[in-house]
């Protein structure tokens, strides 16, 4: 028995150390004093302090921070009132627009890549900051949708009855008691729609022009030439600012209420 | 009821729209799109043709889907294998360390996968990792070329992808009712009934939208086949977006598109049908 519960945590062990160790050995690189051996020759920001140093890349990254803040907003309202209005009410075409949600979850990033593409193209709409806008608020939605749904649903009912009998209008109901108790996961499906948006790369790749530049697009050509200590050091930004809203995000979901 | 609900108008009406606007259109557009022909000024002619859906089956395109198909295919296939027992080891943890546990796999599931794919290349190149440790170990006189292989393409799919699988079979396994086990142990079934009779039909929900959630996105990830299987087209994702970015085939890029969509909308009936015998199987 024991022997077997050591097996269990090898393998356990063995597969974090696999989804783990490739992000943390770009993490300590990024921070090794030398362009090219992987040897480690000491503690360096140099890397931090050349992408600071590059107006350009600044810019790109303001670029991708607006785009996420705007586009995880408006998702975030379109996804939540879908999820109240999904929990609350019956309407015609209501298991329509549910398979549709999770039709659009499910679909690779690249046919939807391509549809709005063709979509953009049709109207005649010049592809840059509008397009990638309306393209990553449209991949947003469903993950607000689920993530606000799952905790409606361990809601208790009477509350909403006892507002509706004490002449709450369905509006002062909505503002007063639904969404209150459910800000938490509003904020954690904001938070996880932002890190979406900060690091896609499939959907922009396809709506986005040249006036407008974006994070990863600017990381994946740089890959593309090879590995430099920059990108170590620029991904492991990313990788930073992801992690610290997931945790958040992850907190305000388990927080009990 | 209320008759006036402005509440209720505002919140379907706009997702209503959006969901129409950005997902149901689009998607008809690139169908139709599918069945047009190659314009010369325009990206389409409008006239009707089927020929784009006949070009995918030309042996040329006809060998990039196959061996995208096989791509996919055994990373989803790793993906299962390494994925199903580790999270049924993660619902057998105790209680208290498995949200922590969840959490380790979660944050993989939500960075970004250029950014891990990345990290795979660090890991695989000539002077990288894999090869100074196989040298080290002397198992090995001279560095492997890992990078732009088949085999690296895999590696770096089952590694962006591995956590979409984990995570939907851990939510179908946590589920499972364990009285089941024990009442199949108790009339007499052994191990491998138990597992073949219980847990993998109860659990198949899980294992259709692991597989979907791995294989589906397995097609398309140009970016890993350009970073870690170098020039060659590999997989059906390089061929559809060199179709819009460098051949201008509108059409024919869209054909794939829609055999990618086709593909999604079988697996997720596969899924519904078996949702709902799991959940049939599993009343009292």
């Amino acid at each position: 028995m024991n022997l077997r519960g050591a097996a269990r945590i090898a393998y356990l062990i063995l597969i974090y150390g696999f989804l783990y160790l490739p992000i943390l050995v770009l993490i300590v690189y990024s921070f090794n004093d030398s362009k090219y051996s992987l040897e480690w020759q000491g503690m360096t920001w140099t890397w931090y302090q050349n992408l600071f140093d590059d107006p350009d890349l600044l810019q790109v990254a303001l670029n991708s921070t607006l785009i996420a803040t705007l586009s995880a907003t408006v998702a975030t309202g379109i996804g939540t009132l879908a999820a109240v209005a999904l929990y609350r009410y019956e309407f015609f075409g209501k298991p329509l627009l549910q398979s549709l949600i999770f039709v659009l979850m499910m679909t690779p990033d690249i046919v939807m890549g391509i549809a709005l593409l063709i979509l953009f193209v049709s109207l005649s709409l010049p592809l840059g900051f509008w397009t990638l806008l309306l393209a990553h608020i449209t991949f947003n939605i469903p993950f607000v949708v689920v993530t606000v749904l799952s905790r409606i649903s361990g809601f208790d009912r009477h509350l909403i009855e006892a507002a509706k009998d004490l002449g709450a209008t369905e509006f002062q109901t909505v503002r007063r008691i639904v969404l209150p108790l459910l800000m938490p996961a509003v904020a954690a499906g904001w938070l996880l729609s932002f890190t979406l948006s900060m690091d896609d790369v499939m959907v922009s790749f396809f709506v986005t022009g040249p006036t407008f530049e974006i994070l990863p697009l600017k990381i994946y050509s740089m890959v593309r030439l090879g590995v430099t200590p920059e990108i170590n050091a620029l991904c492991t930004i990313m990788l930073g600012v992801t992690l610290l809203l997931i945790l958040i995000a992850q907190l305000l979901l388990h927080e009990r209420s | 009821m209320r008759i006036r609900e402005p509440f209720k108008l505002v919140a379907v009406g706009m997702i209503g729209f959006w969901l129409t606007a950005f997902a149901l259109l689009p998607n008809l557009l690139v169908v139709i799109a599918s069945v047009l022909e190659r314009g010369s000024d325009e990206f389409v002619a409008f006239a009707l043709t089927l020929d784009s859906y006949r070009r995918l089956l030309d042996p040329l395109y006809l060998g990039v889907l196959l061996d995208s198909l096989w791509l996919a295919g055994v990373t989803t296939a790793l993906c299962l294998l390494l994925g199903y027992p580790f999270a049924y080891l993660l619902t057998r943890m105790p209680a208290r360390w498995r949200p922590a546990l969840l959490l380790l796999v979660i944050i993989p599931f939500w960075t970004s996968s250029l950014v891990r794919t990345y990290a795979m290349v660090i890991i695989l190149q000539t002077n990288g990792w894999l090869n100074q440790i196989l040298l080290g170990l002397g198992l090995i006189t001279e560095p492997l070329e890992l990078l732009y292989t088949e085999p690296a393409v895999i590696a770096g799919m089952l590694y962006t992808l591995l956590p979409f699988m984990i995570l939907p079979l851990y939510a179908v396994l946590e589920k499972l009712d364990r009285r089941l086990i024990e009442a199949a142990r108790d009339l007499g079934a052994g191990r491998v009934t138990i597992f073949r009779r219980i847990i993998l039909p109860l659990t198949l929900p899980g294992i259709i939208a692991g597989c979907m959630l791995t294989f589906l996105p397995g097609l398309g990830m140009f970016y890993v086949a350009d970073l870690l299987g170098g020039a060659r087209t590999l997989l059906v994702g390089n061929l559809i977006r060199d179709q819009f970015l460098s051949a201008r085939d509108w059409p024919f890029g869209a054909a794939a598109s829609t055999l990618l969509t086709g593909l999604m909308l079988l697996l997720l009936w596969a899924y519904y049908l078996s949702s709902r015998r799991a959940s049939r199987g599993a009343l009292p």
